[in-house]
């Protein structure tokens, strides 16, 4: 048996399965403190479908902790930046750009020492001991207890960035280190922006962590404890208390992963709705399509892999009223998880787009005699208007002009009409509301490669032969069962420009976590 | 006439000169961040208009040479290509009076205006190649007589090399190119070195305005709820390219990438949405070609670029994906880019296409 555990900044919603069926839900609200929400979910599924503790066999949670940490600058470890890279990479020294409120909230520093390699694998310049001391024992003194460290070219040779890291373990020992290899891709800046965030957040995830361990405990729990990551993958609770920056956009990704386990179907637009807003994302072979483009992160640009989400603000607390010009106004305003409290149907005074669901007869919620009044043309010219803000979302995400299956997912999903344009069917799973809970428990054990390849002519194969044996053997090292490992994103960039063919590849494999449930 | 950058133009500037990337030419990102830096050091970007140069001023063309891909990871140090100029300075024995920029599209839009900013010179609003382009030679500048050599090329230690090939702009492409690669893939350089008279005679002129007409174009379009594409069309009406206009809409449905010969080849199919029939884009790090069902749409040296069909975001070769929703776009090039001359240096043969030049707009008709 598992548990899966989606902590929102609202809701934590916990599933219990076994053999991939779900046994048991539970909803719950959210609490200041880590381990009181976590315990509740846990004793109210158990109330549902009792269960022996020694039965469970792993946990998954998704959290929005850091995440939110970060956009609140809360609880943020003093962090520097190191850089391996000079005479190179000055002009831009670390932090740049940076919002300065963050920077203080981090009271962030940077330092250049040389260092880096070129391209083909040469050193841009020889390691300096003394600076690279000089430069920790200045940020020591002022208090710093995080360093990220970045080097150029790292995902190529990652020599100076593990030297740093074996200095400071022996030498300054206490100190967090953040290594950029380890956390982000090709693209200096955005890599390095990343590996600060994660630096700054290394004491909250001390401290989630902990409190996560504690609640398992109390729960009487010894099943091993994963968190799932931005890309719909886990990894186990010490790896997160070292790069909590890997959850970021695991709420979506388990919502999204959560609806192709439910609906069975695994290239499909999935239409999550919560109380405020509506996520669309499309997958592809079970995983989310990822963004193209850089993402900012609490006004940072970083290059993590975050899937392709877009939102419009409807959901079931949206706010419906006459928009003026004879039509009606759904959203974007909402009641949001006030909506058992204010919405008509459960006794309240604001008309939302829940009263509208239950009005049109798509739901049976709350007291629908309470809505049996409201005007049949104003429901259909509400309902009509919820139907075409979801509609152009899921148009907008789709990648072909076939129709493709849509499914809805999340609390307010029965505002989704049951035909839409672009649509070969729309889906319902049972336990939509639940789902990203269930994308928790369900996730996968992923490897990535990320790396310039010297490409010879004739060698194409053989070189992509290598990244996928690599890419596999990370994610078995990482827990996943070999014999269910697949690759699930190949992709060639050559880089532009230069004779010799050096193409940078990145192949990703993923495969079940190796438990029996 | 002359005038001042301030951050905001840059913003304007880097989204105009993706566009005219046509694909390629590199992120402008971090040539943005670096003459950012600069302004906020107190430096100035000053701007001249051709007509405001004298004729003997000296005016030296001033560029990042290599793969922008390298530049994302080996951030410049920021001093190398006010190095380039200063090595040509020595050897021509006689300072700048000015920086004009080789490359309006891609990284290279941002460059030059480092380089004015940091050495406290104005820079030419005109460029050598109105777009960009894969090579040195691809420049009006040598198409109307002036040698792209000697040419001075710097790293970030400080090391720099002349290259001195006389008349012959090929080859100093060719020999910079290796430079390039011994110092690290990405190299800086001060080129084309000329008088304010060549300037007015041989520049693209006012291809900085443009570039930052057409990123303030699509801002304020997208901030007014314009159609971004309708407004680019009305946009390059006041501009010398004069034409502008919407190829082809659709859905990425392949990319073939490889590479030879140090450049990104290929072809993207893009499938119609709204009409039938598959487009097919020819590239070498730029998009050269446009056709549907084998009817040649645009052909290089006009300019082709695809855009993300919702947001008018340009869209590089590097990070064409399939699936992408696209519109591709197409801008015709003043006349000084179509004379006999300069098509000899980049027009369709220069790339080894068999398809003729044709002007893109006649096509349209």
């Amino acid at each position: 048996m598992r548990i899966g555990i989606d902590v929102g900044g609202t809701n934590t919603d916990a599933v219990l399965t076994a053999g991939g069926q779900v046994l048991s839900t539970a909803k719950t609200s959210t609490t200041a403190d880590v381990t009181t929400g976590i315990s509740q979910a846990i004793d109210l599924l158990r109330r549902q479908a009792q269960f022996n503790p020694a039965d469970i066999q792993a946990v998954m949670i998704g959290t929005t902790h850091f995440v939110n940490a970060l956009i609140e600058a809360k609880g943020l470890a003093p962090t520097a930046a190191i850089r391996f890279g000079l005479p190179a990479t000055s002009g831009l020294p670390p932090l740049v750009a940076w919002p300065d409120r963050l920077v203080q909230a981090i009271a962030g520093r940077s330092y250049l020492c040389h260092g880096g390699h070129e391209f083909d694998g040469r050193t841009i310049s020889a390691w300096d001991e003394a600076e690279v001391v000089a430069a920790i024992e200045d940020a020591v003194e002022h208090g710093i207890r995080s360093i990220a460290i970045s080097s150029v070219f790292s995902p190529v040779n990652a020599e100076f960035e593990r030297q740093a890291a074996e200095l400071i373990t022996s030498r300054f020992p206490g100190l967090y280190v953040s290594l950029s290899h380890e956390i982000g891709r090709m693209g200096l800046l955005e890599r390095e922006n990343a590996t600060v965030i994660n630096g700054c957040l290394r004491e909250v995830a001390e401290h989630v962590c902990t409190a996560l361990v504690d609640a398992l405990d109390l729960a009487g729990i010894a099943a091993p404890l994963f968190l799932s990551q931005n890309d719909g993958t886990l990894m186990d609770i010490e790896y997160t208390r070292r790069y909590p920056v890997a959850t970021f956009a695991s709420g979506p990704t388990n919502s999204m992963r959560g609806a192709a386990y439910l609906s069975g179907v695994d290239q499909c637009v999935v239409v999550d709705i919560g109380g405020t807003t509506t996520d669309v994302g499309m997958l592809q072979s079970g995983f989310p399509r990822e963004a193209a483009t850089e993402v900012e992160v609490a006004g940072v640009r970083t290059n993590f892999r975050m899937p392709d989400v877009l939102s419009v603000g409807i959901g079931g607390g949206s706010r419906v009223r006459p928009d003026g010009v004879g039509g009606m106004r759904v959203g974007p305003d909402s009641v949001g998880y006030l909506v058992t409290e204010q919405a008509l149907v459960f006794g309240g005074e604001t008309l939302t787009a829940t009263d509208i669901a239950v009005a049109a007869g798509r739901a049976d919620i709350g007291d629908p005699s309470l809505v049996a009044h409201l005007d049949r043309t104003l429901v259909r010219t509400a309902l009509d208007r919820i139907a075409d803000g979801i509609q152009d979302v899921v148009d907008r995400m789709r990648t072909s002009a076939a129709p493709v299956p849509v499914v809805a997912v999340g609390g307010g999903s029965i505002l989704v009409p049951d035909e839409l344009e672009g649509a070969s069917k729309v889906l319902r799973p049972d336990h939509f509301a639940v789902a990203n809970a269930i994308g928790a428990a369900m996730a996968q054990i992923g490897g990535e490669v990320d790396r310039v390849f010297p490409v010879a002519p004739g060698t194409r194969d053989a070189v992509l032969d290598q990244a996928r044996q690599e890419a596999v053997a990370k994610a078995v090292a990482a827990g996943a069962d070999p014999s269910t490992v697949q690759i699930v994103d190949i992709d060639e960039v050559p880089l532009a420009y230069l004779p010799g063919n050096a193409t940078r590849i990145r192949v990703k494999a993923a495969g079940d976590l190796a438990v029996t449930s | 006439m002359a005038y001042e950058l301030t951050d905001k133009d840059l913003l304007d500037l880097a989204t105009g000169a993706a566009l005219l990337g046509t694909g390629g030419g590199g992120d402008p990102l971090i040539g943005r961040l670096l003459v950012e830096q600069a302004l906020a050091d107190g430096c100035k970007v000053r701007v001249l208009d051709p007509d405001e140069l004298d004729d003997d001023m000296l005016v030296i063309a001033s560029a990042m040479m290599g793969a922008p891909t390298v530049v994302l990871e080996k951030v410049p140090s920021g001093r190398e290509a006010v190095a380039a100029l200063r090595r040509l300075e020595d050897h021509l024995g006689r300072q700048a009076d000015a920086v004009i920029p080789m490359e309006c599209g891609g990284l290279n839009s941002m460059i030059p205006l480092l380089v004015a900013a940091r050495a406290d010179l104005p820079v030419v609003d005109g460029d050598g190649m109105g777009r960009a382009f894969p090579e040195l030679q691809m420049e009006t500048f040598g198409v109307y007589g002036v040698p792209a050599s000697p040419l001075a090329i710097a790293d970030e230690r400080g090391h720099t090399a002349i290259v001195a090939t006389g008349a012959d702009n090929h080859r100093t492409e060719w020999f910079a190119r290796a430079l390039t690669i011994r110092m690290g893939g990405s190299a800086y350089i001060a080129e084309y070195p000329m008088t304010g008279a060549q300037v007015k005679r041989t520049a693209i002129p006012r291809t900085l305005r443009l570039a930052l007409t057409l990123g303030r174009t699509l801002r304020e379009a997208k901030q007014e709820h314009r159609d971004p594409f309708d407004a680019l069309i009305d946009a390059l009406k006041q501009t010398p390219y004069e034409h502008g206009q919407v190829l082809f809409s659709g859905k990425v449905t392949d990319v073939s990438r490889h590479v030879s010969d140090g450049f990104t080849q290929g072809h993207a199919l893009i499938h119609g949405l709204d009409s039938t029939g598959t487009m097919r884009i020819e590239f070498r790090n730029e998009n050269l070609l446009a056709t549907v069902d084998d009817r040649v749409v645009a052909i290089v040296p006009d300019l082709i670029t695809l855009l993300d069909a919702d947001t008018a975001t340009p869209v590089t070769t590097e990070t064409l994906r399939y699936g992408m929703r696209v519109r591709v776009f197409g801008i015709s090039t003043p006349p000084i880019m179509r004379t006999a001359a300069a098509l000899d240096v980049f027009g369709p043969a220069a790339f080894g296409l068999t398809q003729p030049w044709q002007p893109l707009e006649e096509i349209a008709n």
